[in-house]
């Protein structure tokens, strides 16, 4: 997919460049923008470094595992009936919490368990639990925006994490729309389920 | 000085102090982490080249901004600044597409306008939502179903909406 969608910029860029007249400005940036991402990851590398370093100590002292645990009556919520399956309920919480760490290198792997878990065996809520659990991974919900303050502060911003709260509210609320249209959307499905 | 400005700080050194406290062997286990990063970095870097590439013409082009004027009815209704379409459009399909662009974005418009931090906010409340979708139910060798779809999407919008709406909240 990635590779069409570079072939596809790349046709746009010239298409565009030739009508708008810019197609100086493209050849330039054909040229040196192999610069700009040695720089991007240079800025980059450091506080990925860092807080892959900070959040590997949290996880090994147990602060994700007790996050986990205080985490148990939301997912309890949003995914009805899964104490009954642990090790399903287990994973779906370490990989909420991956991702509210920004651990994104541990929170696919625990995802996917979690996803498999869901499906062990099938009954009306599965195809919606897996469906919920996936929507809250595209959410993308995180504590510390620590890419993101690395490249505002790399360009100058005042307060590079200032834009945390926002950040922050706009993930819950788009995440709670991604609950509840799902929620909504296999209503159907598990009504059927309960009737049988 | 702010109490925003102290958080991160603090936030390292307490989770390094209860490290400390559980004995866990903090300078071994932060260069593991650390150096799991740095090759998460590395591994991206080639790639990054490429798709920074063609992002960087993308945005030479002129191309944003014929787009731009073509939803303008739509993002000026939503008081959605018109640097930031590019990226909502390449958001949900590539991250490092997406880190590409909002790289260009801040550095033609400053990190404190209101479209860098509309960017900023769009970057990091959203995800590569067709990647994510595509792994998981790979993983589970399945077609996904169109309503994970809808579900996304209506997520994305919401997203979208909300970045520009949160940041005239929050510094104005």
């Amino acid at each position: 997919m990635i590779g069409k969608l570079i072939v596809t910029l790349m046709i746009l860029s010239i298409m565009f460049g030739a009508a708008e007249g810019n197609l100086d400005k493209v050849s330039a940036a054909a040229l040196s923008s192999c610069t700009s991402a040695i720089e991007l990851i240079i800025t980059l590398a450091g506080s990925m470094a860092l807080w892959g370093g900070v959040m590997r100590v949290a996880e090994k002292s147990g602060i994700t595992a007790l996050c986990a645990k205080l985490l148990s009556p939301l997912t309890r919520f949003l995914f009805r009936g899964i104490e009954k399956n642990p090790a399903a309920e287990n994973a779906v919480n370490m990989n909420i919490i991956a991702n509210l760490f920004g651990l994104g290198n541990a929170a696919t792997p625990l995802g996917i368990k979690a996803v498999k878990e869901l499906n062990r065996e099938h009954n009306g809520h599965t195809r919606r639990h897996t469906a919920m659990l996936v929507v809250l991974n595209t959410a993308s919900i995180q504590l510390i925006p620590t890419t993101i303050g690395a490249i505002r502060m790399a360009h100058g911003a005042a307060s590079p994490f200032d834009i945390t709260l926002p950040i922050l509210v706009t993930s819950f609320v788009s995440a709670a729309v991604a609950c509840i249209t799902a929620h909504a959307l296999y209503l159907p499905e598990v009504k059927k389920y309960a009737r049988r | 000085m702010r109490a925003g400005d102290i958080l991160i700080p603090v936030i390292i050194t307490a989770i390094l102090l209860w490290g400390a406290v559980k004995r866990v062997n903090i300078a071994e286990e932060f260069a593991a982490g650390a150096k799991e990063n740095l090759i998460t970095a590395a591994e991206i870097l080639p790639m990054l080249i490429l798709l920074m590439t063609a992002v960087g013409m993308f945005g030479a082009s002129g191309a944003a901004d014929v787009i731009a004027d073509l939803l303008s009815p739509v993002t000026s209704f939503l008081g959605f600044p018109d640097e930031c379409i590019s990226l909502a459009v390449i958001r949900p399909i590539s991250g490092s597409g997406a880190l590409a662009t909002l790289e260009t974005i801040l550095t033609s418009v400053s990190p404190d306008s209101y479209g860098g931090r509309v960017a900023s906010v769009l970057m990091g409340s959203t995800e590569t939502t067709f990647y994510t979708i595509t792994v998981y139910f790979a993983a589970l060798k399945k077609k996904p179903d169109s309503r994970v779809f809808i579900a996304a999407a209506a997520a994305d919008i919401t997203g979208f909406i909300f970045a520009a709406l949160t940041v005239r909240l929050f510094f104005r």
